[in-house]
């Protein structure tokens, strides 16, 4: 039962911004920009750290959609999105990429956690300023969509049918566009 | 040191916001909606929300920023250091201490809120709208601390910085930039 007047219909963070869609927007425009924007990291790529920030942080609802996302930007590779989620370290993905999500992970916790060392692996790797900046606000936007949908106790069900076919959506539409199905058109 | 190169003079989370637009507009909206626009929680104490959070989070930027904002808000800097720390004690209403208990649960991990701590500030005359806003209040500042702390901004500590910062926001909102060419301080 989540902690106030939430529309039951709407699933997750949907039930917490259509009760409130003049905060839901700018939160749709943030998590579009950083997901599905013009990026030198793959939209897969960035769908892994949102995934594995909101794993770590046991959001059920955030870890499955993005993880549901996730795997349709890879070719419906379910099995690698929940190596990221158990260990990153083992999984086939870039070391640019696993770099990265050591600095997701420390943002996670607390940001002061960061260090210079982190930073100068990912480089050495590749990666690039934008694509570091991109990694902290990433984790650190999913510390926000993660507490926000716990906080409010939204319904958050075990259903992973449900989550693959939301995801797929998603993945097609972006968030911005699929946000009207919930806010109405004109949301943006 | 930053740790990527990020525009020059430029304190805590203005830096980033400068160094990326695309995302520091639906930010600064953000924060100018749970902040500035017009709610049934006043202003200031949305701005001690924000403090309190910033606090325990540990992120020098925020809290001095947002402290002098509430601050100029509230006419009362006192109130905010009482706030930060031992808001139980501070001079403030019953329903702000039980939506700081919700706001210092969600900064931990938003699980930790119970039905208790919300029939709690409901008892003490919370709307399901200003407990929502806490709430998200709560989320939004566990973001921008990590965001300003995981880039490794620069954070001075020069108070006059931020009492300025402090009117500038409490006057004007967050949708356009208090700082708008790089600073000097300390």
């Amino acid at each position: 039962m989540p902690h106030i007047a939430l529309n039951p219909e709407h699933l997750g963070i949907r039930g917490a911004m259509a009760f409130r869609p003049e905060t839901a927007r700018p939160l749709n425009a943030l998590v579009e920009v950083l997901l599905t924007g013009p990026s030198t990291l793959t939209r897969g790529e960035r769908e892994l750290i949102a995934t594995y920030v909101s794993s770590r942080n046991c959001t059920r609802f955030c870890h499955s959609i993005h993880g549901a996302i996730a795997a349709a930007h890879l070719g419906g590779d379910e099995a690698l999105v929940k190596q990221v989620k158990t260990d990153f370290t083992q999984a086939d993905v870039s070391p640019k990429l696993k770099a990265l999500l050591a600095i997701a992970g420390k943002v996670q916790q607390d940001g002061k956690l960061v260090t210079s060392a982190d930073v100068d692996a990912a480089r050495a790797l590749g990666a690039t300023d934008i694509e570091i900046h991109d990694t902290v606000l990433i984790a650190a936007a999913f510390c926000m969509y993660n507490r926000y949908v716990d906080g409010l106790d939204t319904v958050q069900p075990d259903d992973e049918a449900l989550y693959r076919e939301r995801g797929n959506r998603v993945a097609r539409d972006g968030y911005v566009s699929v946000s009207e199905e919930y806010l109405g058109a004109g949301a943006h | 040191m930053p740790h990527i190169n990020l525009p020059e003079g430029f304190p805590g989370i203005s830096a980033g916001l400068t160094y990326r637009p695309e995302t520091a507009k639906p930010m600064r909206e953000l924060a100018h909606i749970l902040l500035h626009e017009p709610n049934s929680l006043t202003p200031g104490e949305r701005e001690l929300i924000a403090t309190y959070v910033s606090s325990r989070n540990d992120c020098h930027f925020c809290q001095s920023s947002h402290g002098a904002t509430a601050a100029c808000h509230l006419g009362d800097a006192s109130v905010v250091d009482k706030v930060k720390a031992d808001f139980m004690s501070a001079p403030v209403s019953d329903k702000l201490k039980a939506l700081l208990v919700i706001a210092g649960k969600v900064q931990q991990d938003g699980k930790l809120v119970t039905s208790a701590d919300v029939a709690s500030a409901r008892a003490h005359g919370a709307t399901d709208m200003e407990i929502h806003d806490t709430v998200l209040i709560a989320a939004a500042f566990s973001m921008f601390n990590r965001y300003v702390d995981g880039l490794g901004t620069w954070q001075p500590r020069d108070p006059d910085l931020y009492a300025q910062m402090g009117k500038h926001l409490a006057a004007e909102g967050y949708v356009a930039p208090s700082i708008r060419q790089p600073v000097h301080a300390g």
